[in-house]
């Protein structure tokens, strides 16, 4: 059946397929495991069994869930039990023989964005990480998705671990992104559509001219949040992009042109069936932002809150007002008539160079709104001292924004940082959900440049309004 | 890991969609060891104010909920981060068993390596469900794994799927990295096959 056109996915999937149960159910092969300072229990359960990572050579960890991000000192974090988690790593890299990028070699960072920047992450890999947000590293065309920590333990142990295959769906975006339109922009715009169990069950391939069009700064941030959309993994085939990005990085192919000659094969087939179609055109898409407690709730910064009720369906309603609730809004209020306490320009989904250009961009020459506190959070250690040589920080100080050092952050607050109850934070990650950045914060999510103009007007703002059109 | 075949409980209702992760497990109380009562940490902050006294119309305080095995779920329940503590809180307050019309996918993967079924039952039947376990607090659903039943209070039998490697883990405590290393000789073949750089 070698002549059946195949899906990208299938690819990947057939290459990596040691054994099948009779339930249908496959043994895949693990080509990378990230690992991270929450991995922890994963390790004792290893332990507990008397065994140790089967590949070492094929871990790869840093910390970042747990590390504050105003010192690069692992003595200096007061909470015991957050100290305890990133000891734990480097201890078990010591004693395994795994690559760490502890917080002082220089290469630390968020695992999501270390992975792709090292070259680690690699088109027609296997990569998972005990962590939901893996789908990024299918920017590049991995297969690569989240798992729990029962099943870290079992890729520890074995290298290996058990899946049903998902169904395939691909979503085209067509046409091209309007000014000030961003990757953000587009995955919210996707999740909104078709809802954040949108895509449950399946893995994604993102495809179309907008897609191609991306950077690969821009792809990453949009199979980053496809698990908003309930998907197992996202993925955009490799092209020239793709290769450029990869071409000299420190863990890019010894041989580089066979490497490049194997990716090309990966591409789906053009007469690939994919379980489920989805088209949308990216030239109607505008800067996005959200006002609810699920990713799904997502509008165009033009936009006015719906109206519960006006809303045909019961539950939907309820789901509304109990959102208005949890927000402090109300019906009928333009986006931008909501006022921020703080902004967070960092996470997995938008810390990269690129995202601190696009912020620096409209922060130049302007000032935090009185009463907002700003933070940008560099993705890695290398994304800082990028932004410092390009004198991105000096932008970021100058108009007011904290300038911090890299890991998750207010992205998810496991190291501490957080919003008080009640505050309203204008954030680039990926979840507003209720508690997420503290207990009774609230979240709106937004692309790097609209979370920078939020924070120099201090309302949710069209940041087209302070862009220079080239 | 404990095995489960039949179960017969009351059923806590959470209507809502997308109930996330971290709702069910907040994010500060993901440091702590596994052997700490995760139970004391489910829904802390919409179980508890912030002064520590329990929200009396949460479901999971009231008295007829209170020790219910069971947990009905809205669409697209537990979606959102990966963290497996999140079954661990449910786990150890008592939770065998979560019927919703969708689940976040890595939550599903992760209960039943922990021993807790997670059903998957058409949206009108949860629906159902949730009406007649809020109509008459404390009455009894019945779980059949053996037969892939549930049977609602009002005596109706729903069948429903589950991946058969998921049904023999449950019903046998099945530890499954110990089967899948019988298998370390295909893994190393399959190593041998395709050399280092699979990809």
């Amino acid at each position: 059946m070698a002549s059946e056109p195949r899906t990208m996915f299938d690819k990947i999937w057939a290459r990596h397929r040691v054994l099948e149960r009779e339930d249908g159910q496959t043994l895949l092969y693990v080509d990378r495991h990230l690992v991270h300072d929450g991995s922890a229990p994963a390790f004792e359960m290893l332990r507990a069994r008397g065994i140790a990572p089967r590949s070492p050579e094929r871990i790869f960890a840093t910390p970042d869930h747990y590390v504050p991000t105003d010192t690069r000192d692992v003595a200096e974090i007061a909470n015991l039990e957050h100290r305890g988690m990133v000891e734990a790593l480097e201890r078990h890299a010591k004693e395994s023989g795994f690559r760490l990028f502890g917080l002082k070699d220089g290469g630390q960072g968020i695992v999501h964005v270390v992975g792709p920047e090292t070259g680690l992450s690699q088109p027609g890999m296997l990569i998972v990480c005990g962590d939901s947000h893996t789908s990024t590293h299918g920017a590049l065309g991995a297969l690569a998705f989240g798992i729990g920590s029962t099943e870290v333990a079992h890729v520890l142990g074995t290298q290996t671990l058990w899946q049903r295959k998902p169904r395939t769906m691909r979503i085209t975006v067509t046409g091209r992104l309007g000014f000030g339109v961003t990757a953000k922009d587009v995955i919210l715009a996707i999740i909104a559509e078709i809802g954040a169990a949108g895509a449950s069950g399946h893995a994604i391939e993102y495809a179309g001219s907008a897609i191609t069009g991306l950077s690969m700064e821009g792809r990453l941030t949009l199979c980053n949040m496809s698990i908003e959309a309930g998907g197992r993994a996202g993925m955009v085939a490799p092209d020239e992009t793709t290769f450029a990005y990869l071409k000299g990085r420190e863990y890019a192919p010894a041989d580089w042109d066979l490497a490049v000659a194997r990716w090309r094969e990966l591409p789906s087939d053009p007469d690939a069936v994919f379980d489920r179609e989805v088209i949308l055109d990216g030239s109607a898409i505008a800067p996005m932002v959200t006002w609810g407690n699920s990713p799904e709730d997502a509008l165009p910064i033009t936009a006015t809150l719906p109206d519960p009720a006006l809303e045909p369906d019961a539950e939907r309603a309820a789901t509304i007002r109990a959102n208005f609730d949890y927000m402090g809004l109300s019906a009928d209020m333009a986006l931008t008539e909501i006022r921020v306490d703080r902004v967070f320009i960092g996470s997995c989904t938008n810390g990269r160079i690129e995202d601190l250009r696009a912020a620096a961009e409209v922060a130049r020459g302007r000032s935090v709104a009185p009463g907002v506190t700003a933070w940008v959070v560099p993705g890695s250690a290398p994304v800082k001292r990028q932004a410092e040589a390009e004198g991105l920080d000096r932008i970021f100080t100058e108009a007011g924004f904290a300038w911090r050092e890299a890991g998750c952050s207010m992205c998810l607050g496991t190291n501490g940082e957080i919003a008080a109850p009640g505050e309203r934070v204008a954030s680039t990650s990926n979840r507003n959900f209720r508690g997420r950045q503290g207990p009774g914060a609230r979240t709106h999510l937004l692309g790097p440049a609209m979370a920078a103009a939020a924070a120099v007007t201090g309302y949710l703002t069209d940041v087209r309004q302070m862009m220079a059109q080239a | 890991m404990e095995a489960f075949r039949t179960l017969r409980s009351g059923a806590v209702p959470f209507a809502r969609s997308n109930i996330d992760t971290d709702q069910i497990l907040p994010a500060r109380f993901l440091s702590r060891p596994r052997d700490d009562n995760h139970g004391a940490y489910l829904f802390r902050d919409l179980r508890l104010n912030p002064d520590g006294n329990e929200v009396t119309d949460f479901p999971l305080n009231q008295a007829h909920w209170r020790d219910a095995r069971i947990v009905l779920g809205g669409r697209n329940f537990a979606c959102g981060s990966s963290r497996e503590n999140a079954v661990w809180a449910l786990y150890d307050h008592g939770v065998r068993a979560v019927i919703a019309p969708s689940f976040g996918d890595i939550f599903a993967n992760n209960s039943v390596k922990n021993g807790m079924l997670a059903v998957t039952l058409p949206e009108e039947i949860v629906a159902s469900l949730i009406a007649q376990s809020v109509a008459e607090p404390g009455c009894e659903i019945a779980i059949d794994l053996p037969a892939q039943t549930i049977t609602g209070p009002d005596g109706a039998v729903h069948r429903f799927e589950i991946d058969p490697f998921a049904k023999k883990s449950l019903l046998e405590g099945l530890d499954e990295m110990a089967f899948t290393l019988t298998h370390a000789e295909e893994i190393a073949a399959f190593e041998q096959r395709l050399g280092r750089d699979n990809f």
